[in-house]
């Protein structure tokens, strides 16, 4: 929807009326619309939250659309040309559901290109041989959804039903990823262990997208209690290496963490320290790719932008065309 | 270009390109898809496009990539009129306290047949 | 299985055909057919494999998933093509997509043309999706049952092709004047690579009804192409038409670069499964 009018609400009167029927919405579970009255905090949050999901989507494509040239079969070309495409629509759909916070498109992607916005970091990292195609749509899509899936109940509606969809698109995604590590894993040497160093690689990095752990995570405390995010990052980190420690065995490859376990005192799954420095380096921008990742977002932005223009100056001139004929009639 | 790929390095005609966009960034449009026959159009999202074509082209690729639609809405999203949502309580109360509005508020008829 | 019974089970004329279907049909051709296959098969794939380029570069992201879709149907196509030619020959559609050399694919030069900027990829889809709006609206009618086939699926999506580039080409020619460069620019590099797309091949001879005569094609896509460039205030180009060759594996210098990049993985893991 269009950007809601925000400034309507003035005055401390009808801010605290505000306030109060939003604490109301918040504490029955309900939802947010984007013409409600809101806390400037929790709009600033979430247009940081869904800009930021939304990037990731867009720059998340550059790092596998590099392999779709060189996919080896043409079935699995067409898949990632599809998977990739479902990621552009992603990035779609999470921009429209930030607008309805009053930010426009144009100023998100400007802030992204500028350096100005975050995305996720895992795909700061090199796409170094086709199994590593199989391990992103395994792992880091497979603990993407991981996350996404409470965020189907987060409580700004926009937000939720954006996720809604991706959720649904994205159920191929990891099975895609899990088929191409099984097919490696069922052939020749070679291509097992192409495997096996991928899932090396990508494990612990997957882990790391659940953000840091509970005790130096500043942002979660505030957006559980606006019921934007339902679960804590350890929470659904030790969730994902349940699933991921079951399904590895149906590979026949194994996880390059021998401390992956499950405590029956605690109910929960458990794994070796993870290297939260290598984690801020790379969400500092200094990942390997980081340069390359954004130069090419703005590469092809500014390629873009004669074409953007031409249609928008088309556009104007129909209109104007078309203006003097309706006045007529 | 980075990336290294082979299949789009050669025959670029494109100058280095200008600066910022002089005009205005492609406006809003909200998309509406019927799934199917019978069914209304539903809100499914929105898009950027320069003119109404283009955002109809846009919105078939981007919400019916599935077989989602048979039918698409595209709309300005300018031209959206929204109630109020402070005006809740004018608006959208009235109807409470009018139960004789739904079937359930007759129950002295139970028991007979097809009414 | 004859290519008899496999119309008695499921190929029938008009009846629009997946790569899955032709594969599960077994249908086998002759070798003219299958020839003629790999014309059409290899057209598609060239061209897909070069607008896969721009997936993560388009000048919005709207038009990521256009040329993406784009890609994807013509991926299609090249598949459904290329599994019933390697029938004839007991091969698959990745062996004739991986492990063929450059004098063996049989693309036209236009589909192995580079990317350029969007105007020309633009250019391109012009003039690919109106010759193959008219070759497979005639095509889906042919006696024979599989090619028909194949393209009572492709002509739809080529359909949307065909409107989406001339959505395009009358926004650059008309937008700015940067953009009507460009434009111009972009049809005068891709005009010279018409010709060889309606020159007649003896194969033609050998199909009859099978086929359909590319000469025959002239016609009907310069009126629809004229009438766009009408509408836009452009010309077509003046200029002369290149040699040609690739129906006959003699390629421009292009097509070994996009093979190499195409074939690279696969050729590392001969007889690998993915």
């Amino acid at each position: 929807m269009a950007a809601p009018a925000a400034t309507q609400y003035g005055g401390p009167d009808i801010d605290a009326a505000g306030q109060q029927l939003f604490d109301e919405l918040i504490a029955e579970d309900s939802r947010i619309e984007p013409r409600d009255w809101m806390p400037e905090a929790y709009r600033k949050s979430l247009t940081r939250q869904i800009s930021q999901h939304a990037h990731s989507e867009i720059i998340g494509m550059q790092p596998e659309a590099n392999w779709i040239t060189r996919a080896p079969s043409l079935k699995r070309k067409a898949i990632l040309m599809a998977k990739v495409q479902d990621e552009a629509g992603h990035g779609l759909y999470l921009y429209s559901a930030a607008e309805t916070l009053g930010t426009p498109r144009d100023k998100m992607t400007e802030d992204l290109i500028a350096g100005k916005a975050r995305y996720s970091s895992i795909f700061n990292y090199p796409v170094l041989t086709w199994a590593d195609i199989g391990a992103i749509g395994w792992l880091v899509d497979g603990a993407a959804i991981c996350n996404q899936v409470p965020l189907c109940r987060a409580s700004y509606g926009p937000y939720g039903r954006a996720m809604v969809r991706i959720c649904k698109e994205e159920s191929f995604h990891q099975r895609q990823g899990f088929e191409i590590l099984l097919e490696l894993a069922n052939g020749t040497q070679a291509q097992r262990d192409m495997a096996q160093d991928a899932i090396n690689r990508w494990y612990a990095p997957s882990l790391m997208m659940f953000g840091p752990p509970d005790d130096d995570s500043p942002n979660s405390k505030q957006s559980m209690a606006w019921n934007i995010k339902r679960f804590s990052n350890d929470e659904l980190r030790s969730r994902f290496v349940g699933m991921i420690a079951e399904q590895v065995k149906a590979l026949g490859l194994t996880l390059p963490d021998p401390d992956v376990r499950f405590n029956e005192d605690t109910g929960k799954w458990e794994h070796g320290p993870l290297d939260w420095e290598e984690f801020k380096e790379v969400l500092a921008g200094r990942g390997p790719c980081n340069a390359q990742r954004m130069e090419r977002r703005r590469e092809a932005h500014e390629d873009g932008a004669w074409v953007r223009e031409a249609a928008a100056a088309y556009a104007d001139k129909q209109a104007r065309r078309a203006a003097p004929a309706t006045e007529a009639a | 270009m980075t990336g290294g790929s082979t299949t789009g390095d050669d025959g670029s005609t494109a100058p280095a390109p200008g600066p910022a966009e002089k005009r205005q960034p492609w406006p809003l449009w909200e998309v509406f898809v019927r799934s199917s026959r019978g069914l209304s159009h539903v809100h499914a999202g929105s898009l950027h496009a320069p003119d109404a074509d283009m955002a109809l082209r846009n919105a078939r690729d981007l919400y019916t990539r599935r077989n989602e639609g048979v039918s698409l809405w595209v709309v300005p999203s300018s031209a959206i009129i929204t109630s109020d949502p402070s005006a809740k309580e004018q608006f959208f109360e009235s109807p409470q306290g009018k139960d004789y509005r739904h079937a359930t508020y007759y129950t002295k008829s139970e028991g007979v047949k097809h009414l | 299985m004859s290519e008899a019974n496999a119309s008695a089970t499921r190929i029938t004329p008009g009846n629009a055909l997946r790569p899955e279907d032709i594969a599960a049909s077994h249908a086998v051709p002759s070798p003219e057919a299958a020839e003629y296959a790999l014309w059409l098969g290899d057209d598609s794939l060239i061209l897909a494999q070069r607008l896969g380029w721009w997936i993560s570069r388009a000048p919005e992201l709207e038009e990521d998933v256009a040329l993406a879709n784009i890609a994807l149907d013509l991926i299609g196509h090249a598949r459904s093509f290329l599994t019933y030619a390697g029938h004839a020959s007991g091969r698959t559609e990745d062996d004739l997509a991986y492990f063929r050399r450059e004098p063996e694919f049989r693309s036209a030069h236009l589909f192995e043309q580079p990317n350029g900027d969007f105007a020309r990829t633009i250019a391109r889809q012009f003039v690919v999706s109106h010759y193959q709006w008219e070759l497979y609206s005639r095509l889906q009618h042919s006696t024979h049952p599989t090619l028909a086939g194949i393209a009572a699926k492709a002509v739809k999506e080529v359909d949307y092709h065909r409107d989406h580039s001339l959505q395009w080409v009358l926004r650059l020619a008309q937008g700015t004047e940067e953009s009507r460069r460009r434009m111009t620019a972009g049809l005068k590099l891709t005009w010279p690579y018409v010709e060889e797309l309606f020159a007649d091949e003896p194969l033609i001879d050998a199909l009859g009804g099978a086929a359909v005569r590319p000469s025959s094609l002239r016609e009907p896509f310069d009126a629809a192409v004229a009438a766009v460039l009408a509408e836009a205030d452009l010309e077509v180009p003046a200029v002369p038409g290149a040699t040609g060759g690739g129906r006959r594996g003699v390629h421009s210098e292009h097509l070994g670069y996009i093979l190499a990049e195409l074939q690279v993985l696969a050729r590392e893991h001969p007889g690998a499964s993915w």
